[in-house]
């Protein structure tokens, strides 16, 4: 009778050691996607500049296009926390993309090997920010999915763990349902 | 797997039962043994294999072949570079070092034990070939395969495919060097029972290479589907590799530069079109390493459209 007093009391000790740890696990894991994204974000701010400098002299009519990316940069750099940076950076994309679809138009632009060098990171970065966010995410909804199951809820709490914050996009710009023209086909 | 366990440990009872008699009692000694000495040479290749697939393949650091190339083909090179970047960030796992094949056919593969000790290779085909999302559909599916740690698995089955191929040569061995004798004592005591589970065993014994690498195979095709799959979950764009799969399968060429050897961690088999074509006879697909392109890619638009269409 003791003994299996005592092996049940041993399964569950091992259990609440597995489930800690599989939180600890994933907070470590969603600060560390929350660094990566960081990291891009960064390199996505010191990239804008030179994209803008270097199509500046050809297209020095649209200027306020140019001025609209400057601007929203130096929103997003003094962006704090997920969910308001998120929807900075997204303004951010925004305003790159409208650049780069107005550099289309330029001939000299897209023969320029520096401009396509130039387009080809920043293509890079918005890719790495959205493989970024998309990790960050799917890892943050598995942690706080973890937290919030039975029975994992009834000591989550206890030891502290928080459910963390998803980086949406909160601009009702992104939210807008995308106009579906079908007579191009 | 667990097939191919049950395989083997079949294999080795008869062994046991002939050629050790009742030494072992009910330790599978002849598998275990067998899985012994099959696993050296697997557990062997799973710690330097790397090396030697990319030193065979003659691939070169992207590094190397970017300071040699010319502006368009930076560019290119600088495309597969972030295209990395952009899956390891997707997977969460540390970037791999690039490496180009210089090969004609367009063609891929990923070699090393797991995240953090793991290369991808493309070919120079491959670069020419493909655009930006493709090359993006291509890479994640290669991220797929460290990440799901396919060297792993592929070395496990390595491994049991030596064990049967070696189980199976000590018992033919074994019957040339007076195993009869055993087995006439063994037969006073087995009656009937004894009798088919020798027959069965025999014939097993002499397909045993050809079942286990069908077996492997399969196993194989699994993963492929599965790199697939998860490639897909990475970019979010099945289409992408659909595409890809697409123009790799209308190069006819085989991949001269990729050892067969290394077939399981590719994109396509590097045999060419000819084992990747849909409506082969059942023959050529049980030994076929990938399933055909034709339901790998099928396989991916039905995710595009659950997806909502991809774009």
């Amino acid at each position: 009778m003791m003994l299996i007093l005592l092996v049940i009391v041993l399964a569950l000790v091992a259990w609440a050691v597995a489930s800690y740890n599989r939180l600890v696990s994933l907070r470590n894991q969603v600060q560390n996607g929350w660094r990566q994204i960081d990291v891009q974000l960064k390199r996505r701010h010191d990239l804008i500049p030179n994209l803008v400098n270097a199509v500046r002299g050809s297209m020095d009519f649209e200027r306020d296009t140019l001025t609209a990316v400057m601007e929203a940069r130096a929103r997003a750099v003094g962006a704090t926390g997920p969910a308001d940076a998120a929807q900075k950076e997204g303004q951010l994309t925004q305003a790159v993309g409208r650049l780069l679809a107005v550099a289309e138009n330029y001939p000299t632009l897209k023969s320029n090997d520096n401009v396509r060098a130039l387009q080809e990171e920043l293509a890079a970065t918005e890719n790495k920010v959205s493989f970024a966010r998309q990790f960050y995410n799917d890892i943050t909804t598995q942690f706080n999915t973890a937290q919030q199951v039975f029975p994992t809820a009834l000591f989550a709490n206890m030891f502290g763990f928080k459910p963390a914050e998803l980086f949406e996009i909160t601009d009702t710009h992104d939210r807008d349902v995308p106009v579906v023209d079908l007579s191009r086909h | 797997m667990i097939a191919f366990l049950a395989f083997l440990l079949i294999l080795g009872a008869g062994f046991d039962s002939l050629f050790i008699g009742g030494l072992g009692g009910s330790v599978p000694i002849g598998s275990l043994l067998a899985l012994g000495v099959g696993s050296i040479g697997a557990v062997a290749s799973y710690f330097t294999g790397d090396k030697a697939v990319l030193l065979s393949s003659h691939a070169q650091p992207i590094a190397d072949v970017a300071a040699t190339a010319d502006e368009a083909e930076k560019l290119k090179l600088r495309q597969l570079d972030n295209v990395v970047d952009e899956m390891a960030i997707a997977a969460g796992i540390p970037r791999p070092p690039v490496y180009i094949v210089p090969d004609p056919d367009p063609n891929a593969f990923a070699t090393g034990r797991g995240p953090g000790h793991a290369s991808i290779a493309v070919t120079r085909g491959l670069l020419d070939a493909l655009d930006r999302d493709e090359l993006q559909g291509v890479v994640a599916h290669e991220m797929s395969h460290i990440r799901n740690l396919d060297t792993r698995v592929m070395t496990i089955v390595a491994a049991l495919v030596g064990a049967v191929a070696l189980i199976s040569d000590w018992a033919r061995r074994g019957m040339w060097w007076g195993g009869g004798r055993r087995r006439d004592d063994e037969e006073g005591g087995g009656g009937v029972a004894g009798l088919v589970f020798f027959v069965i065993w025999i014939v097993a014994i002499i397909l045993a290479p050809l079942i286990a690498q069908i077996l492997a195979m399969m196993v194989s095709r699994r993963r492929e589907y599965l790199a697939d799959a998860s490639g897909a979950e990475l970019t979010r764009n099945p289409l992408g590799l659909a595409h890809a799969l697409e123009k790799i399968e209308s190069a006819v060429e085989p991949t001269r530069a990729i050892n067969q050897g290394s077939a399981h961690l590719c994109i396509a088999d590097p045999l060419g079109r000819s084992m990747n074509a849909a409506g082969e006879s059942g023959w050529s697909t049980l030994f076929a390493s990938h399933p055909p392109m034709a339901a790998r890619i099928k396989a991916l638009e039905q995710m595009a459209y659950q997806f909502g269409g991809g774009h």
